[in-house]
């Protein structure tokens, strides 16, 4: 069972990868403005940038030669697991992504901490009683939370924190301190989501007859909700997860420029603007086969929490 | 609110922890700007290494942005102008313990030669290594060369820094600070090189953070978590103006925001109407609000910073939207019925190109729009990459394009000009527009001849450009830095080779 499973997202890797890398390649092509140029002036500063600055580029890396040509060598690399090298910095591709991701992790690793500490918590308790105040409050939190912007909600948190406060530094890394704003920033924009999700996946479950039962049963509230409540109610908000790592991902872009965070969101964007495809290729290659993992895992922890899910399927065979 | 003061109380003891672990070094000095480290090759973010002073140059400048020795001592020229000396300072070492020799000098020099930095557009002949000194030789006379190795891109690093094809694989330089560890794109750290030639620096570590956003610098200086903050915009300094314990210093840099006009095409050919576009530009309204400071409107393309080329006797380009609309009538475009212009047919309309690389671009031509609009010239602004000026100014297709240009890629003018001002033009600079006086001109300084002539060459030069506008100057630029009370000695330098660490120490 658990094989086929596996089997299965590998494959989708696989294809995952040569689809990310196709695109990659062409949407960098339809991008305005000439190739060599971009890296030219990222390389050497807009400043000293020139048209014999690019021809020298040009040349150096290979660029006036045609399109199909330079396709199939970026994917015959591809082929020998080589990410090649950054046109920008000469630096092998896989030694920039290493140090970018371990930053990156750490950051979205917080960030679901954070947020499953806040979302599901406030959720649980705002789906018990619907409609009463926490839920209310939460409505209104969660609302307000969504509406801002990463890029206004991070700047809020850094006049909060850093200006008034004193307690953390608005930018920079190197230490859990660094870490904790620009996870704060992402958790809740993901709390905010999560906490509605266990809120509505909670007060289905309190109004279930298993629920009634067991508080027929005599069971108090805090046992009630843990051994009935929590375990229904978890299904559908990690089959949420996987669907916020989108939402991590996304956010990662815009948080790790604004803290100047050395992290795969901020080298994404840069690599982007400087026509540097063997970067773009190689992080969103990253990002996807992330995605991917994370998927994996969710749905093997949904059959987990779900019996019902293997015992269906066994008897659909 | 329970909750709050417990999260207090709990950041406070890991801060105080974190702290205590810390206690016993000295305080590092926290550098921020916005420039990324995009690798260790000196023509690509060597400004970075130079500015923090890890790598040299045989030159720089001082504060009056006259030439100075770095790790040359002193430098002649043959009488043909061929033959140049540059006598090495004694004792000088590398982060690595080799000593500084003229073998070593020529290698460094020679690999900036090959590469793509500014010495590569030098005529250099031969670069030789002759006892102490070292010789280069030049095809033809160049008096500006001395300037041109202050450029990052010719910074002297160890034998030891390069591998066997000649790339740099370590930045093992000579200055007061020394490599510690680098994340690019964004952090290094440094201590001080105990054995530096000069004074010894007051401060033993430092740490440059790249924070792209300007925002963030300003919060970061206004929270005290940066002590020396590079680059702010206007929009910035409202956060920090009430703070007491951050100063800032503003100075005016060697760049200028100007319109590049494709002189060749029928809408800019005559120079009545490029009068006209000048003095329909409102200068001291558009720098007063945009870059909240009047001073900076342009009244002539070269700043005051830059001494002997900027003439104090120039008259002023004017605002005079009058005389515009006289002038443009004067050369055949008269108002239609949709109050554009219009000549044999032609409407006046043209469209700019400009990009945000510098916010201030995009909002400037939106600006210059309205402007001319008063005066019947409908202008599309179009906002893309900065490569976009130059790609569209080799085709052809460029009419009008907003950019920033600094004049002291090399601190002397002249390294900009002759890219600018050549026969052909240039990518930043003339379209479809030359003059033989401005080229011999340009020719006379490149070749040397006495200072007062020079002087006079060059200020000839700045009236020409001021006559015939092949650009069209709007606002000079200037560089505000943000510093902390605990810091004494800071000397911000217009010409932004070096942050002078060496020179700062923590107040008392």
């Amino acid at each position: 069972m658990m094989s086929r499973l596996v089997t299965a997202r590998l494959l989708q890797a696989l294809v995952a990868a040569l689809l990310i890398a196709t695109l990659c390649f062409a949407m960098m092509q339809t991008l305005p403005g000439d190739a060599a140029m971009r890296i030219a002036a990222s390389r050497y500063g807009p400043d000293a940038m020139s048209q014999q600055l690019a021809e020298a580029v040009r040349l150096e890396l290979g660029l006036e030669r045609p399109l199909l040509t330079q396709y199939a060598a970026s994917l015959m690399q591809l082929a020998r697991l080589d990410l090649g090298y950054s046109l920008v910095s000469g630096a092998p591709v896989i030694e920039e992504l290493k140090v970018q991701l371990g930053h990156s992790l750490w950051l979205a690793l917080l960030a679901l901490a954070l947020s499953l500490l806040f979302g599901p918590t406030l959720g649980l308790l705002a789906g018990i009683r619907p409609g009463g105040w926490v839920d209310r409050l939460s409505l209104g939190l969660s609302i307000l939370l969504r509406a801002l912007p990463p890029f206004v909600l991070g700047l809020l948190l850094i006049m909060v924190f850093s200006l008034w406060l004193g307690w953390l530094p608005p930018a920079g890394f190197g230490s859990w301190r660094h870490l904790l704003l620009p996870a704060l920033t992402l958790a809740l924009g993901l709390a905010a989501l999560s906490s509605r999700v266990t809120r509505d996946a909670m007060a289905e479950v309190a109004a279930a007859p298993y629920f009634a039962y067991g508080r027929q049963k005599g069971l108090d509230g805090l046992a009630l909700a843990g051994r009935h409540g929590a375990r229904n109610a978890a299904i559908p908000v990690v089959a949420y997860l996987g669907l916020q790592s989108v939402y991590l991902i996304e956010g990662v872009v815009v948080v790790e420029s604004l803290f100047a965070f050395p992290g795969i969101g901020h080298a994404l964007v840069h690599a982007i603007i400087a026509r540097d495809v063997p970067m773009v290729q190689g992080t969103v290659l990253i990002m996807g086969l992330l995605f991917i993992f994370i998927n994996l895992l969710v749905d093997t922890l949904c059959r987990r929490l779900d019996p019902r899910l293997n015992a269906w399927q066994e008897v659909r065979r | 609110m329970q909750g709050v003061h417990w999260l207090g109380r709990w950041l406070l003891l890991l801060g105080v922890l974190s702290g205590a672990a810390m206690g016993s070094q000295a305080r590092t000095l926290s550098v921020v700007g916005p420039w990324e480290i995009v690798g260790i090759e000196p023509a690509r973010s060597g400004y970075i290494f130079s500015r923090m002073q890890v790598a040299e140059t045989l030159t720089t400048v001082d504060d009056q942005g006259r030439l100075a020795p770095q790790l040359a001592t002193s430098w002649r020229v043959s009488a043909d102008g061929l033959e140049w000396r540059f006598r090495l300072r004694e004792g000088v070492l590398f982060h690595d313990g080799s000593a500084l020799t003229a073998d070593g000098v020529a290698r460094s020099l020679q690999h900036a030669r090959a590469g793509h930095g500014v010495l590569s557009q030098v005529a250099v002949t031969a670069v030789e290594p002759a006892g102490d000194e070292v010789v280069l030789r030049l095809e033809h006379p160049f008096v500006a060369l001395p300037a041109y190795l202050a450029h990052y891109s010719t910074q002297v690093l160890a034998p030891t820094a390069y591998d066997d094809q000649g790339r740099v694989k370590a930045l093992i330089g000579t200055g007061p600070y020394r490599l510690t560890s680098l994340t690019p794109p964004l952090q290094l750290t440094l201590e001080r090189n105990e054995r530096w030639w000069g004074d010894r620096p007051a401060i033993a570590s430092v740490r440059y953070l790249a924070v792209g956003k300007s925002e963030t610098r300003a919060l970061m200086a206004a929270s005290g978590e940066a002590d020396l903050v590079y680059s702010l915009l206007p929009t910035s300094l409202g956060v920090l103006r009430h703070n007491p314990a951050v100063r800032t210093e503003t100075v005016t840099v060697p760049r200028t925001r100007l319109l590049k006009l494709n002189v060749a095409s029928p809408f800019f050919s005559d120079l009545r109407v490029r009068r006209a576009l000048s003095l329909a530009l409102d200068r001291r309204g558009m720098a007063g609000v945009m870059l909240r400071n009047e001073r900076l409107a342009a009244s002539q393309l070269f700043p005051p910073t830059l001494s002997g080329w900027h003439d104090v006797d120039l008259a002023a380009l004017r605002y005079d939207p009058g005389e515009a609309r006289r002038l443009l009538a004067e050369a055949g475009w008269l108002p239609g019925d949709d109050g554009i212009l219009h000549k044999d047919g032609v409407r006046f309309a043209v469209s700019l190109t400009t990009f945000s690389s510098w916010p201030e671009l995009p909002v400037l031509a939106s600006a210059i729009q309205a402007q001319w609009r008063e005066v019947g010239i409908d202008l599309q602004v179009a906002v893309g990459n900065s490569s976009e000026i130059v790609s569209r100014h080799r085709d052809g297709s460029l009419q009008l394009g907003l950019l920033s240009r600094n004049f002291s890629l090399v601190p002397d003018p002249l390294g900009t000009l002759l890219q600018d001002f050549g026969p052909e033009g240039g990518d930043w600079g003339a379209m479809g527009w030359s003059d033989a006086a401005l080229q011999q001109m340009l020719d006379g300084l490149s070749a040397g001849t006495d200072k007062a002539e020079r002087i006079a060459q060059q200020q000839g030069v700045a009236g020409i450009l001021q006559q015939q506008l092949p650009v069209i100057p709007l606002a000079w630029s200037e560089l505000r830095v943000a510093v902390s009370n605990d810091l004494d000695g800071l000397r911000v330098d217009p010409f932004e080779l070096s942050y002078h660490l060496s020179a700062l120490r923590w107040a008392e």
